[in-house]
């Protein structure tokens, strides 16, 4: 179990003794790993204070002087705080000129589960994904987010980077540059249903595929994590072998979400599959307890997953 | 500083001139914010023709310009004239604004050579200029980031981020032009929020902060002359009095001028006026 956001920073770290253009930049927020970085490069680490707009708004003249930045905050206000900044400076900008600004969120979905709503973050899918220019990276694992430690250095764009809050297992064990690039990876072959999932969630996916192992039929896994660009003739595809898509996500449904961007890809296309989606319905989450107690009370666990894929087995 | 004052006449010479120029591009493109645009008309003047920036227009990326940051970049149509005056595109061009095919907006972006970042949107030009500005230090770069402010933006939190930001991190090489012109869009600022003197709030975070008539070109040169060469290691701030509408009297004494247009006629017969 790793945190992404340790095996990015320390990626970072590595990378930072060779390359004098990357920058630093928190809004007072931290992780173990960053101490020592913000210890060693003390010129091009800054701490802007608890300042999301500030944040962006750095990062932003540094990235129009060539630098490579890295804008460091805890998902939610990083996204909604300064939500005008990313799209003014960031997004914008972006059509004109190269910059490299490199969105740090941490705490995807309910990364935070027990610190509620204000630090939940179910938005930020449909958010950044509505800005032209920006790649959108949705890591399932830490190996994932060691791997856009050099696509971050070299792909110039703006982009934002959604990691969950906890350490999570591994899934990949190694991920080829192709795969990488496609923005999906079809982890479990399977027929008729496919669970098509993003961040945490496809730990669920792969999870709810094996409990119903001896089913008649393999359910399928594909796990989402560049939701931006996505290799989007591919993944429908992918899709296209299957009868049913359920789309699991930590955030939202019906409103621009993983959901949304599947049913899009479908739709243009004029997909036969048919389509369930399991996220947030309209309301934030103001209950206590564990991640997985707040999953049972808004039908996001395994139980209720495997509801819906046995709803969509009847009516095959 | 040697009152220079042949230069302090061709300033006055190119204010008139840009003052009557940015009347013409209101009259055919009425969503201009024309008052505006007229109390920052020196202070560009200043800038560009009193050479207190570095620039060629030649090469919009060359490394030894200064960088100028227009944060109320809907008071920057009077700097249309005054890029097209220098050579960064055809003066023709200024009959074109807000019209089809047209690169000069009514409300200027970057994609106009000469602007080195969009504003439409206030309160982001600070908190950028001070990346610029700190990426220049680490680069160990002599140029300098000018940015020009409205007062009426000052009411945004994010310019107050930077300017705690700016002071703290000693950026030196960072000179803020606030156009005090004393008017938002729906009312004298005061009565919105009665910010008192802007210099002492700029000076408890640690900034170097003067104060100028920002109408005057004599005292706007001096004391941007002065700005930029002081060795202290804080940032500097002029707050630049000026009267928004300047130089049209129904605008100057209006506290909604900011939403007033000038009709076709009313623009003649100013111009017909100003010498």
């Amino acid at each position: 179990m790793k945190a992404m956001r340790d095996v990015f920073i320390e990626g970072i770290y590595n990378r930072m003794h060779q390359d004098s253009t990357l920058f630093f930049i928190s809004a007072d927020f931290g992780s173990p790993k960053l101490d020592k970085l913000r210890e060693e490069f003390k010129d091009r680490f800054i701490n802007v204070g608890i300042a999301e707009q500030n944040l962006i708004n750095i990062s932003t003249g540094l990235a129009l002087e060539g630098f490579t930045v890295y804008a460091y905050a805890i998902a939610p206000f990083l996204t909604m705080r300064a939500y005008e900044q990313i799209r003014v400076n960031v997004s914008l900008h972006a059509q004109l000129k190269e910059i490299n600004i490199n969105l740090i969120g941490v705490g995807a979905g309910l990364s935070y589960d027990v610190s509620g709503p204000t630090h939940h973050c179910l938005e930020d899918i449909t958010l950044m994904r509505t800005l032209p220019h920006l790649v959108l990276f949705s890591p399932s694992d830490w190996k994932l987010a060691e791997k856009f430690v050099d696509y971050s250095i070299k792909i110039k764009k703006p982009k934002y980077l959604r990691f969950d809050g906890k350490p999570l297992p591994q899934i990949y064990s190694h991920i080829e540059d192709s795969d990488f690039l496609n923005g999906f990876k079809e982890l479990v072959k399977g027929e008729k249903i496919c669970l098509v999932s993003t961040g945490i969630m496809t730990h669920k996916a792969i999870k709810v595929a094996h409990l119903l192992k001896d089913s008649p039929t393999q359910i399928g896994v594909i796990d989402i994590f560049m939701l931006k660009p996505l290799n989007e003739t591919l993944f429908l595809e992918a899709l296209n072998r299957y009868d049913w898509v359920i789309t699991l996500e930590e955030a939202f449904i019906n409103k621009g979400g993983l959901d949304s961007l599947v049913a899009s890809v479908m739709g243009r296309k004029n997909s036969k599959v048919r389509l369930k989606r399991i996220g947030f319905e309209d309301a934030y989450v103001f209950d206590m307890g564990s991640r997985e107690y707040l999953h049972q009370l808004n039908h996001l666990d395994e139980k209720s997953v495997i509801n819906t894929i046995e709803a969509c087995q009847g009516v095959v | 500083m040697n009152p220079n004052s042949d230069l302090f006449e061709y300033l006055k010479q190119k204010a008139s001139w840009v003052r009557k120029e940015t009347l013409k591009i209101h009259k055919i493109a009425q969503e201009t914010r024309i008052a505006s645009s007229l109390s920052a008309v020196e202070i560009f003047v200043t800038l560009y023709y009193g050479k207190i920036i570095n620039f060629d227009p030649a090469n919009l990326r060359w490394e030894k310009r200064d960088r100028l940051v227009i944060s109320k970049g809907h008071g920057a149509i009077s700097f249309y004239p005054i890029l097209a005056d220098v050579g960064y595109f055809d003066k023709g061009e200024l009959g074109n604004v807000g019209q089809e095919g047209s690169f000069l907006g009514c409300i200027p972006d970057c994609i106009i050579p000469g602007f080195e970042t969009t504003n439409g949107a206030l309160g982001h030009g600070l908190g950028v200029a001070c990346g610029i500005s700190l990426a220049l230090k680490r680069k160990g770069r002599n140029e300098k980031v000018f940015v020009i402010l409205g007062d009426g933006e000052l009411f945004e939190g994010s310019i107050w981020e930077a300017v705690m930001f700016a002071g703290e991190h000693r950026l030196d090489n960072l000179i803020v032009i606030i156009d005090h012109n004393k008017v938002c869009m729906l009312d004298y600022c005061r009565n919105v929020i009665d910010l008192g003197s802007l210099d002492d709030k700029f000076r408890v975070f640690k900034w170097k902060a003067e104060t100028v008539d920002g109408h005057d070109v004599y005292s706007l040169y001096n004391a941007l002359a002065a700005l930029k060469e002081v060795k202290e290691d804080k940032p500097r701030v002029l707050i630049a009095h000026t009267i928004k509408g300047k130089g049209v009297p129904r605008l100057e004494t209006d506290a909604l001028s900011h939403v007033k247009n000038l009709k076709a006629e009313e623009i003649d017969a100013i111009l017909a006026e100003l010498k």
